[in-house]
């Protein structure tokens, strides 16, 4: 059952939809800020800038849908509308509808505040929604209480990975013949003192407060560290016969899926890379493609010492001398790393990408790693072949080892 | 110095209207909590939850079930302050 891609949704730290994002990204515009606010001094955080949502979801969501959902949730409904009425809000008996929207941190918000009340008011004064709203399937919930789904809903969580995993198990999901309609993604609201205070401490962020939009630089080798962002990436999937007898626009295929695990360490990648580059295997093989056949890579590269160069080793190893040809573009540069929220949003540019047939910039680039042997998109998109079948690979990985690869290609 | 039956509706009203995005002008004393302004059990919670912080009052679990009206809430508010 070939699965087609008919609807996209995003909002970003780039913008409150899927076109001012990309215009953002083709751009070359950092949505990285200091923070308006004063948690760096009070709480003595070493890090003092994220990439926060252009658009305020308050904005978009009514009172009562902002005092219910959990702003990771909130960011998932307000792209699941726009991926839904992009795909024509379609017909779909409700059995065969799915819905699979990942977090990878959860309702941090919601849990904390909760916490919080706890302790200054006592425990009689926690709201009854609070589990509801922490729950890390909530968002999941949500988009399948939007869209009437009965197939099933779903929240796989693997860290930075559960945006694609959840792409790739919808994928699944109507590969099988569970569902003809799965409305995928993932969605990250984590820029709270907490996180970005637990991720600090593991060395795992830029501290260039002083210079933010500058911060999240892949395979540059000034980078030292991934800076934190928000928001949400949301996919309509369907089963090409679906798709075709209802008249859909298709933008995409999902032609190739690769789930791997490292065993190696909790949180630090294998630095030969092992399963992250089998993770690209079994997804070229799903495809029925070579590695020749790829034109576009978005990197997993989230700006840290240590994980960019293992990724675009892997890549090189894999492409051989066609490393030269392909198209690598870390868009994480302009984003922040939307941890769940990042292989979702990364997909939504890799299907532009192909669309549009033109690879979106990687920005504050300064100095190439000199190991980097693999075509870098600088600072403005480049051009692919402008008539033939594209394909590309989008990569996402998680603390915990755990390596997602979706191959994509043109209609 | 308690608050009047009328600006305990005003007070409630404002609770009701920013957690289930019923309109204001639904929120009359008449009006059944369930059968008029379709708010569930969860809501209903969250709703007494608030206005005990909001009116400085205490509203028992058993006591939620009789308070079928927003007039009954209005009442039970009403006189339960200090």
């Amino acid at each position: 059952m070939a699965v087609v891609v008919t609807g996209l949704g995003a909002t970003s730290p780039l913008g409150g939809d899927v076109a001012s994002t990309w215009a953002g990204a083709l751009a070359g515009r950092s949505g990285v800020r200091t923070l308006d606010n004063d948690w760096a001094e009070k709480y003595g955080m070493p890090v003092n800038f994220a990439g926060q949502l252009a658009v305020n979801p308050e904005e978009v969501l009514s009172r009562p849908e902002i005092k219910r959902m959990d702003p990771s949730a909130q960011m998932a409904i307000i792209a699941t509308r726009e991926a839904w009425a992009d795909a024509g809000s379609p017909e779909v008996d409700p059995e065969r509808l799915g819905a699979v929207v990942s977090s990878g941190i959860g309702g941090v918000w919601t849990l904390l505040s909760a916490w919080d009340t706890v302790k200054e008011k006592g425990a009689s004064r926690v709201l009854p929604m609070t589990v509801p709203m922490l729950m890390p399937n909530s968002p999941a919930a949500y988009v399948e209480l939007e869209i009437g789904a009965r197939a099933g809903a779903h929240a796989p969580v693997s860290a930075c990975a559960s945006g694609a995993e959840a792409i790739g198990m919808a994928f699944e999901m109507i590969e099988s013949g569970r569902a003809d309609v799965v409305v995928a993604g993932g969605t990250e609201a984590a820029i709270h003192p907490l996180p970005i205070s637990a991720f600090a401490a593991m060395k795992a962020l830029s501290k260039r407060n002083d210079d933010p939009a500058r911060a999240s630089r892949p395979y540059d080798t000034g980078r030292d560290g991934f800076v934190l962002g928000e928001g949400s990436g949301i996919l309509v999937l369907e089963s090409e016969e679906h798709a075709l007898a209802r008249g859909a626009h298709i933008y995409a295929r999902v032609a190739g899926l690769g789930m791997t695990s490292d065993a190696y360490h909790i949180a630090a990648p294998d630095p030969e890379g092992a399963g992250q580059t089998r993770a690209m295997k079994l997804a070229l093989e799903r495809a029925g493609l070579a590695p020749a056949d790829i034109i576009h890579v978005n990197a997993h590269a989230t700006s840290t010492v240590a994980g960019d160069m293992v990724e675009a080793r892997g890549i090189r190893g894999i492409m051989g001398s066609h490393g030269d040809n392909v198209l690598l573009s870390a868009t994480k540069s302009m984003t922040g790393h939307l941890l769940g929220g990042a292989g979702a949003l990364e997909s939504v540019f890799t299907i532009l990408a192909l669309r549009d047939r033109l690879a979106p910039p990687t920005i504050n680039v300064e100095n190439p790693d000199p190991e980097l042997e693999v075509d870098l998109v600088r600072d403005t998109p480049r051009a692919m072949p402008a008539s033939g079948d594209l394909a590309a690979i989008n990569n996402s990985f998680g603390f915990g080892g755990h390596n997602v690869a979706l191959v994509f290609t043109t209609p | 110095m308690a608050l009047s039956e009328q600006e305990v509706l005003a007070g409630l009203a404002e609770i009701v209207v920013e957690e289930t995005g019923v309109d204001a002008a639904d929120v009359q004393l008449d009006k059944s909590f369930t059968d008029d302004l379709d708010i569930d059990s969860l809501s209903m919670m969250t709703i007494v939850t608030l206005a005990e912080e909001k009116f400085d009052v205490r509203i028992p679990d058993e006591e939620v079930k009789n308070l079928v009206t927003v007039g009954d809430a209005v009442s039970y508010i009403t006189s339960a302050q200090a």
